[in-house]
């Protein structure tokens, strides 16, 4: 080990570490790059990709990052900037969950999709992103539709999962199966120029509160459609959430929801009393 | 008896934002939601002086209603 510390500190720039010294010590010691980042994060070495979150997120939180495992399901229009914005955070562990492949009516907001792309699946085309973002994080892509007899492997041992289906109804059985799991759900769902962000705690049910007027597993969207920008904001204000549950900082309250209305210009945060 | 509705997102469009309405005793918001002519697959969170409601509810006097749609996608 100690080889392995010296050899990192003989090549960082002051307490930075370029992804060249990085991927030598993976080869030259047979570890992982997320083994040697890991190395480095615990010994007060920061990875120079990450050089521009070290005032929000220093270097200890950076560690927590890297052990974690975040598990997003869906890889569509949230799931794409989701992944993306985890990949660049620098989450340890990203899962990722699309049966679909895609087609040419994604390309006007799903991220992931290019033109190349068309007939791909969605959770392979997200793992091949983040390995050419961040090839430190150890990506799982599961091409299969979540439903209860998929969700205890897809789930293990998962920190946080983040919700960005287009099913209300497999939304409610993702809710169960977190809340089964003791996981934190971060909840985000769009529709033409709104959409809101909630996040479930384990014991909770505020997705049975948002959802109990359902009458059946699609909203306004069918008739909205989506444009290019409100998956992006509200998967990032999903990020954001996801991000506070990892470092233990002052997440969205529990019972609340943040609705947002882009066409209006606002943010409503709405309470769900006891 | 006088209520007021506040319509979100979608259901505003050529409709209202924020609106006092003069409704008869013990109606429910299934009514005012037909009034309005939203349709209720369409209706997601029904709040009814910032708490939880539900259509079958019966509405009071000084009460604000707010109506949000129902948003699935992803």
């Amino acid at each position: 080990m100690q080889e392995i510390v010296d050899f990192l500190q003989k090549n960082a720039e002051g307490d930075l570490l370029p992804f060249s010294a990085q991927q030598e010590a993976a080869a030259r010691f047979s570890l992982h790059l997320a083994e040697v980042e890991e190395i480095a994060l615990t010994h007060n070495l920061l990875p120079t990709c990450y050089q521009r979150n070290r005032t929000m997120i220093s270097i200890q939180q950076q560690l927590s990052l890297l052990r974690s495992k975040v598990a997003v399901f869906g890889c569509g229009g949230l799931g794409g900037y989701i992944i993306e914005e985890l990949a660049r955070l620098g989450i340890g562990k990203i899962t990722v969950v699309d049966p679909d492949v895609f087609e040419e009516h994604n390309l006007n907001r799903q991220l992931l999709c290019t033109r190349e792309l068309l007939g791909s699946n969605k959770a392979d085309a997200a793992a091949r992103r983040v390995a050419a973002i961040n090839p430190a994080v150890r990506v799982q892509a599961f091409a299969l539709a979540f439903d209860r007899g998929s969700s205890v492997d897809i789930l293990q041992g998962v920190t946080v999962a983040a919700d960005a289906l287009d099913s209300i109804g497999i939304r409610l059985e993702l809710a169960a199966a977190c809340n089964k799991q003791n996981i934190p759900l971060v909840h985000g769902t769009i529709a033409g120029w709104s959409g809101h962000v909630a996040v479930q705690y384990p014991g909770e049910d505020i997705l049975q509160h948002l959802y109990a007027e359902k009458k059946t597993d699609h909203g306004v969207e069918l008739r909205l459609g989506n444009p290019s920008f409100t998956p992006a904001v509200i998967a990032s204000l999903e990020v954001a959430e996801i991000t506070k549950i990892l470092l233990g900082f002052e997440p969205l309250q529990p019972r609340r929801y943040l609705a947002v209305d882009l066409y209006h210009s606002e943010f409503t945060e709405v309470l769900f009393p006891q | 008896m006088q209520i007021t509705v506040k319509l979100f997102a979608n259901f505003r469009n050529n409709r209202f934002k924020n609106e006092p309405r003069t409704i008869a005793p013990d109606t429910t918001v299934r009514a005012i939601v037909a009034e309005l002519a939203l349709v209720e697959d369409e209706l997601g969170v029904i709040l009814i002086n910032g708490r939880h409601g539900s259509l079958d509810q019966r509405l009071s006097e000084g009460d604000t209603l707010s109506l949000f749609p129902l948003v699935g996608g992803g």
